[in-house]
């Protein structure tokens, strides 16, 4: 059960700071696009709570839910999106640039799937270092359609690299859905052959996803080479901003009442009771409320830094 | 021709050297850093075969094992990106390619990502890379062999580019640049690596960011890059027999470049030749007397020199009007010191061809 409230807590965070940052966006205090995980979250958390402090996370320009997963700093993570001094990046990155050393986040990054071969690069120095860590990259259906992707399947395969590639499929890149981009709508047949084992996950069960994460890092620390998981999911948000634009037409209204009447959040969610629910809740609005105050408060970096950080 | 002139040689009194071929310095150089570091890995296509790229790498796995010298499937994009995820985590990768071409594959995460992740991060990560190219000429490499595509990398801010002339440089700028610890784009010619020098035995690093003064003459500055500087000097002697002297300098790193001895050097001879071993559009010799202009209030002649505006031609005849060569660098110094000179001008075609050129018989 304690598992569960944990779960359900750094859910309800997640949910419940994108939701703020959607709130705010109109205000234009946010100084950088933002590309929301709301709806599909679920993936992160039950994938990062499987991992030690010491294991890696890489995840993509939708990565706010990845980076708070492994645990980032929320007030950075906001300062960052405000372009403050004390954000992630010293607001030299904005949401799509998002890193944190002291946990492990390895850069986000805004062209697509460009993360995949960084972080394979990752699990080839935990190999050679002889560590014990595990890399986690996160990435979408949109980027197993670069040439990295199967370019470092093959590299993370032949040298058995510590690496789980974690595929979010919710079927769209940005605005075309996989039947228009695929000639096979399994990726398990175009992703095999690389010697990466491959399971998928369909059902939005945070806790069941949870344990089969559990499992795939468990085996990939053990030595049993790469592994890929692929979790369907839905995005409830504009590719990029901060609106739903299910009357723009190009996906269906009908589709995405499916995904929401089973929200995995709420069924995380009917796992609890509704008084411990509600002391979660008290407990993450003040720590979005926190966050967001810490951001406001903080300072833009003066025009004299420009030149910081060119080179090291 | 010694090349001997572009060396420190009044610090290579005191301590032992070998004399080594570019090649040796270069293999020299990784020895000592595989063997000083254990950070330090190489990979790429091919480096440990029994060739090792023309000698650079072979036997180093032999050496240090496959675990930190070993080859790569032809996939330069993300090769390229492990590379930059293996610095970012803190090893010193060497990713080595064995035409620069093939760069133009590794684009979308050279620029991207190595060069922009220290700053779009906020110095939270940075990118301890060396990506090393080789620039191919002449026995038919052609259009897609013999591509100098540095001023593409001078464009992109936080990247530095290197391209030693010599043998000395090439082992320090090695070492320089593999402890860099920002991602270095490392050129070398083929054609100088038979071209010697005394190298240092012990591991000595060549300051990145710094250019060198290769000799010294009042009449014209010129800027030579990569081989051109080899070209440039015996153009130089060349123009010696017509008691023209000039100031040869080697940026030896074209980004950051090292302006300084360049904007010193104009200031008094009130001319500068650039000459690239590459196109001259939007080019490293655009950008290095853009500089000289921009920093000078006084009327300065000036000009350049570099590939035709063409792609390169395979055949012999068309090659060698393709590339600037001694002969066409000295009638340019001389045309724009005295036209009338350099119209009766009548060099020895002989006098084109340089040592290198004539020890170097191919294949690649």
């Amino acid at each position: 059960m304690k598992k569960i409230e944990e779960l359900y807590e750094s859910l309800c965070f997640i949910r419940q700071l994108e939701l703020k940052v959607a709130e705010v966006y109109p205000s234009d205090n946010i100084k950088s696009p933002v590309h929301l995980s709301i709806g599909q979250e679920f993936v992160s958390v039950a994938i990062c709570d499987a991992l030690t402090k010491d294991d890696y996370v890489a995840a993509t320009y939708r990565g706010h839910a990845a980076y708070l997963a492994k645990g980032g700093s929320p007030e950075k993570l906001i300062a960052e999106m405000y372009g403050k001094e004390t954000g992630c990046a010293q607001g030299r990155g904005g949401s799509m640039h998002l890193i944190e050393p002291s946990v492990n986040v390895i850069g986000t990054s805004a062209v697509v799937g460009t993360g995949i071969p960084i972080a394979t690069g990752y699990a080839l120095t935990q190999k050679m270092k002889k560590t014990n860590n595990v890399v986690v990259c996160f990435l979408g259906d949109g980027a197993t359609e670069e040439g990295c992707f199967y370019e470092s399947l093959n590299f993370a395969g032949l040298h058995k690299l510590p690496i789980l590639f974690v595929v979010e499929n919710n079927n769209f890149a940005i605005h075309e859905p996989i039947e228009k981009r695929w000639a096979q709508p399994d990726l398990s047949k175009r992703a095999s052959g690389f010697e990466v084992t491959i399971n998928q996950y369909k059902d939005g069960d945070v806790i069941e996803l949870h344990d089969i994460a559990i499992t795939m890092i468990e085996a990939i620390r053990n030595g049993n080479g790469p592994m890929l998981l692929e979790v369907d999911c839905y995005r409830w948000y504009q590719h990029v901003g901060p609106e739903k634009d299910f009357g723009q037409g190009y996906r269906s209204e009908a589709v995405a009442e499916k995904w929401f009447s089973r929200d995995p959040f709420v069924i995380l969610g009917e796992k609890l009771a509704e008084n411990k629910k509600q002391e979660i809740d008290r407990r993450v609005t003040q720590k979005v409320s926190d966050a967001f105050e810490f951001a406001e408060q903080s300072e833009f970096p003066k025009p004299s830094e420009l030149f910081n950080y060119v080179y090291k | 021709m010694s090349i001997n002139n572009v060396l420190p040689s009044s610090s290579l009194d005191r301590i032992p050297t070998t004399t080594l071929n570019y090649v040796q310095a270069i293999r020299s150089a990784f020895f000592q850093a595989l063997e000083q570091d254990e950070s330090v890995f190489l990979m790429g296509l091919d480096i440990d075969d029994h060739l090792g790229i023309q000698g650079s790498t072979v036997g180093l796995v032999d050496e240090f094992g496959p675990g930190r010298v070993f080859t790569t499937p032809l996939s330069e994009d993300a090769m390229t990106g492990v590379a930059i995820g293996a610095a970012m985590s803190g090893m010193k990768p060497v990713h080595i390619h064995i035409r620069m071409d093939f760069l133009l594959l590794c684009m979308n995460q050279i620029v991207n990502i190595a060069a922009k992740a220290h700053y779009m991060y906020g110095g939270a990560t940075h990118v301890p890379m060396v990506v090393r190219c080789i620039i191919g000429k002449s026995w038919g490499q052609g259009a897609q062999h013999s591509q100098a595509l540095h001023s593409l990398f001078m464009h992109i801010p936080g990247l530095k580019v290197v391209a030693p002339s010599n043998a000395y440089d090439a082992k320090g700028l090695m070492l320089a640049a593999i402890n860099d610890p920002n991602p270095v784009i490392f050129m070398e010619h083929r054609l100088l690596f038979n071209t010697e020098a005394d190298v240092p035995d012990e591991p000595y690093e060549v300051e990145i960011g710094k250019s060198k003064v290769v000799r010294n003459g009042q009449d014209l500055t010129l800027v030579a890059i990569s081989n051109m500087v080899i070209e440039s000097l015996r153009a130089a002697e060349l123009l010696e027999q017509e008691g023209i002297h000039i100031t040869i300098i080697d940026p030896v790193t074209v980004s950051p470049l090292d302006m300084d001895p360049v904007i010193t050097s104009v200031s008094q001879t009130k001319r500068l030749l650039v000459v690239d071993n590459a196109w001259l559009n939007c080019g490293a010799s655009a950008e290095i007397i853009a500089r000289v202009c921009e920093s000078s209030t006084e009327a300065l002649q000036v000009k350049r020199l570099g590939f035709s505006e063409t792609t390169c031609p395979t055949t012999p005849s068309l090659e060698k009007a393709f590339y600037p060569n001694p002969i066409t660098i000295a009638k340019a110094v001389i045309e724009m010191i005295d036209p009338v000179k350099a119209a009766h001008w009548q060099p020895n075609e002989k006098d084109a061809e340089l040592v290198y050129q004539m020890k170097f018989k191919g294949p690649f």
